[in-house]
């Protein structure tokens, strides 16, 4: 449950900013520590499943400012703070560059929304952040999503990994040896992880810990075995690890068959958002969430269609530490 | 930009360094001749093609029939090659005439030992594999998507003229993994053949049957990788599975085109004498004891790079236990100088090509047969 919010004091405020940060790192001993501690209850993630039928606006069209508002929602729960606004500030500092890593591959009708990126990014102006950068794996992507390419200038710019290219030295952890796109390693001091609520047809389901392939050179590598263990082993790469702060995944549609393509059968109106710092956890819930429709729609649970995201656990193990899976270790609020 | 080269700038590419790996073998790196260098594609359009083997399923998704992998394929996306994309649910290769690296090698650093000795080849690649041994040697073309690597275009015509202006007989597909880029290999050979320019393939071998008979309809020679004889190894290491490459062994035997097999000894990880002997004794059984077997030696790279360049000894064990079960022509790959870098004739013993690195001293050989003893040599030798 949410426990009311408590004021934040300069100490308690430095320490959660360190906090994230040591988390980043992955000092923790386990899984309960390698949790934000400030955003849940003790020893436990927090995963915020925030939903509103009023974001619908007419058609398939989305009300910007009730998607704004659901966002504010989700982060003051998210962080337990009085207003939305203290939380992005244990999210990110004046000054840094901060990227939103978007995931576009489903085109127009299953991806991060412009209106929830254009709600994040008013809220990081007002957090006293003045350059941002929407990024995905290529501008071709964006713009199938509706995004419009900004590659130069400076405040707000829009590019694929296509404009900056990656880094030549490849990024090693466990299966996955990877080049890692500069935008990540060059540009953004910290990244704020919006996937998309849906199904993945080899991996089973697309999340938060998935949507990081859209950092590497060859993602095409790694769907083997579901994507068991490379998912997990990916996000074990350095700069992933340190500078991805915040998941929001856009459930605003959601799909729980037939992905990572658009298929628009088997969309449903979810009208919510995840969000989380514990990606395990946020995957988790989201797996679960997309097993439920997918159980009330007669289909089978992804496991029997060999497709289980077990990823998932693996990424939860002593090895990688990049959060939980522990049901009892996921504080899940509902608003 | 991106053009074919005339040949103005065809030479003047020829001048700058080589902007992919070169093959393998290290000695064949300072012999190799970088042959382009020009700016990244600016859009993909004059590179894709239709695919030619794939089947089309429901929803926009195909199901590639290239490789065992099979793929199967949602709109927008890739095999796992990297280099095939569906569209609208109709499967594109992205890389044809796509060419990344091209260089003039002799025939041995591919290594033929038994087709045309001395021959130079006129050398390609495209980006993309659909494999990922930890071992690669070119993983900065093989393991990376065509939009990541510089390319030039370089339709099939323009393949033979280059090779005809180079005076090099045979036009190799090489260094990353010509399976990937098969449509551009038929259509490229085709053209050589007309020009009575031949056509050989390096491959992993990773293939399914009717592309394999189809590529072996239009190509002189296939030299497949084996990478080991376990199928651990094939999972760990290689991301694949061994079964379906002996397979396309067998199948490739069948279908009479030249074929020779290399085996890169990785010390620790495929250097077992029961992995040499069950090699050797399935080689002769399911393709005779007249196709060359290389062991070579490994270096380290890519993934690899905490184990040593494999032993001499190493290699010299798999040699033995190779010819102890009856192989006939059995050679140490990368090691420049071995004497078992010569070919001899199996019945009187004699050095009939006398080979040091890649240069050939001599060849003792009249009309494909034993110039001491008459013994039939097994190769395409003119």
């Amino acid at each position: 449950m949410l426990k009311p919010p408590a004021k934040p004091t300069r100490r308690s405020f430095l320490g959660t900013s360190l906090g994230g940060a040591v988390w980043a790192l992955n000092l923790g001993g386990n899984c309960a520590a390698a949790s934000p501690s400030t955003a849940s209850e003790a020893g436990r993630s927090r995963v915020v499943v925030a939903r509103d039928a009023k974001v619908r606006s007419a058609g398939s069209n989305f009300d910007s400012a009730q998607v704004a508002k659901l966002l504010d929602r989700a982060l003051q729960a998210s962080f337990n703070v009085d207003s939305p606004g203290e939380g992005w500030k244990r999210v990110v500092w004046p000054g840094e560059v901060v990227g939103l890593k978007v995931n576009c591959l489903g085109g127009r009708g299953n991806a991060t929304h412009p209106e929830l990126v254009e709600a994040i990014t008013e809220r990081l102006r007002e957090a006293g952040i003045t350059e941002i950068i929407i990024w995905e794996r290529q501008n071709s992507d964006l713009e199938h999503a509706r995004f419009k390419i900004v590659e130069r200038g400076s405040g707000l710019r829009c590019f694929g990994n296509d404009a900056l290219g990656f880094e030549d030295d490849l990024s090693i952890f466990g299966q996955a040896g990877s080049r890692l796109c500069q935008t990540l390693t060059r540009v953004c001091d910290a990244v704020i992880n919006l996937p998309v609520l849906k199904d993945h047809g080899i991996a089973g389901v697309t999340l938060s810990l998935k949507s990081m392939f859209g950092a590497i050179h060859n993602p095409n590598k790694y769907h083997t075995n579901a994507g068991d263990p490379y998912v997990a082993d990916v996000n074990m790469l350095a700069p992933i690890r340190q500078k991805v702060r915040l998941h929001i995944c856009d459930g605003l549609n959601a799909q729980y068959e037939g992905g990572p393509s658009y298929m628009p059968q088997w969309m449903w109106p979810f009208n919510g958002l995840l969000v989380a710092r514990d990606p395990v956890a946020l995957d988790y819930v989201g797996w679960k969430i997309i097993e439920k429709k997918r159980a009330e729609a007669g289909m089978k649970p992804l496991g029997e269609l060999k497709r289980e995201p077990t990823y998932i656990a693996t990424a939860a193990d002593a090895e990688h530490r990049l959060g939980t899976c522990d049901p009892k270790r996921i504080e899940q609020v509902e608003i | 930009m991106m053009n074919a080269l005339d040949r103005r700038g065809f030479l003047k590419a020829a001048s700058l360094p080589c902007f992919a790996a070169c093959s393998g073998a290290l000695i064949g790196a300072r012999l190799a001749a970088p042959l382009f260098a020009s700016p990244a594609a600016e859009n993909d359009e004059p590179f894709i093609r239709e695919a030619k083997f794939y089947e089309k399923l429901p929803y926009k998704k195909v199901k590639c029939k290239l490789c065992p992998r099979e793929c199967v394929i949602d709109d927008q996306e890739r095999g796992y090659c990297g280099v095939r994309e569906n569209r609208g649910g109709t499967y594109f290769t992205l890389v044809h005439s796509r060419v990344v690296t091209a260089h003039i090698d002799p025939i041995e650093k591919k290594p033929f030992f038994h087709f045309l000795p001395g021959a130079v080849a006129f050398s390609l690649a495209t980006a993309g594999c659909n494999v990922n041994c930890k071992m690669c040697q070119n993983w900065e073309i093989s393991q990376v998507r065509p939009e990541q690597v510089r390319s030039t275009y370089v339709p099939p015509d323009k393949l033979t003229g280059y090779a005809r202006e180079n005076r090099c007989p045979v036009i190799a597909y090489t260094y990353s993994e010509p399976v990937v880029f098969a449509e551009y290999v038929l259509d490229g050979a085709e053209a050589a053949r007309a020009e009575g320019i031949r056509s050989v393939v390096v491959s992993g071998g990773y293939i399914q049957a009717d592309p394999l008979k189809n590529l072996s309809a239009h190509v002189d020679a296939i030299k497949i990788d084996l990478k080991a004889y376990s199928e651990k190894f094939y999972k760990e290491v290689v991301n694949g599975e061994l079964k379906h490459v002996l397979e396309a062994l067998v199948t490739l035997r069948k279908t009479g085109v030249w074929n020779e097999i290399v085996y890169l000894v990785v010390p620790t990880l495929n250097d077992t004498d029961g992995e040499f002997q069950g090699l050797a004794r399935w080689v002769k059984s399911e393709l005779g004891p007249d196709v060359p077997l290389h062991f070579s030696r490994f270096h380290p790279e890519y993934l690899l790079k905490n184990l040593p360049p494999t032993p001499i000894e190493t290699l010299e064990r798999a040699k033995a236990i190779a010819d102890a079960e009856g192989l006939h022509y059995v050679y140490i790959g990368n090691v420049p100088g071995h004497p078992a870098e010569s070919t001899y004739c199996p019945h009187c013993r004699k050095k009939i090509v006398d080979r040091t690195g890649y240069t050939i001293n001599g060849v003792y050989l009249r009309h494909g047969k034993c110039q001491f003893c008459q013994t039939t040599i097994p190769g395409v030798w003119s």
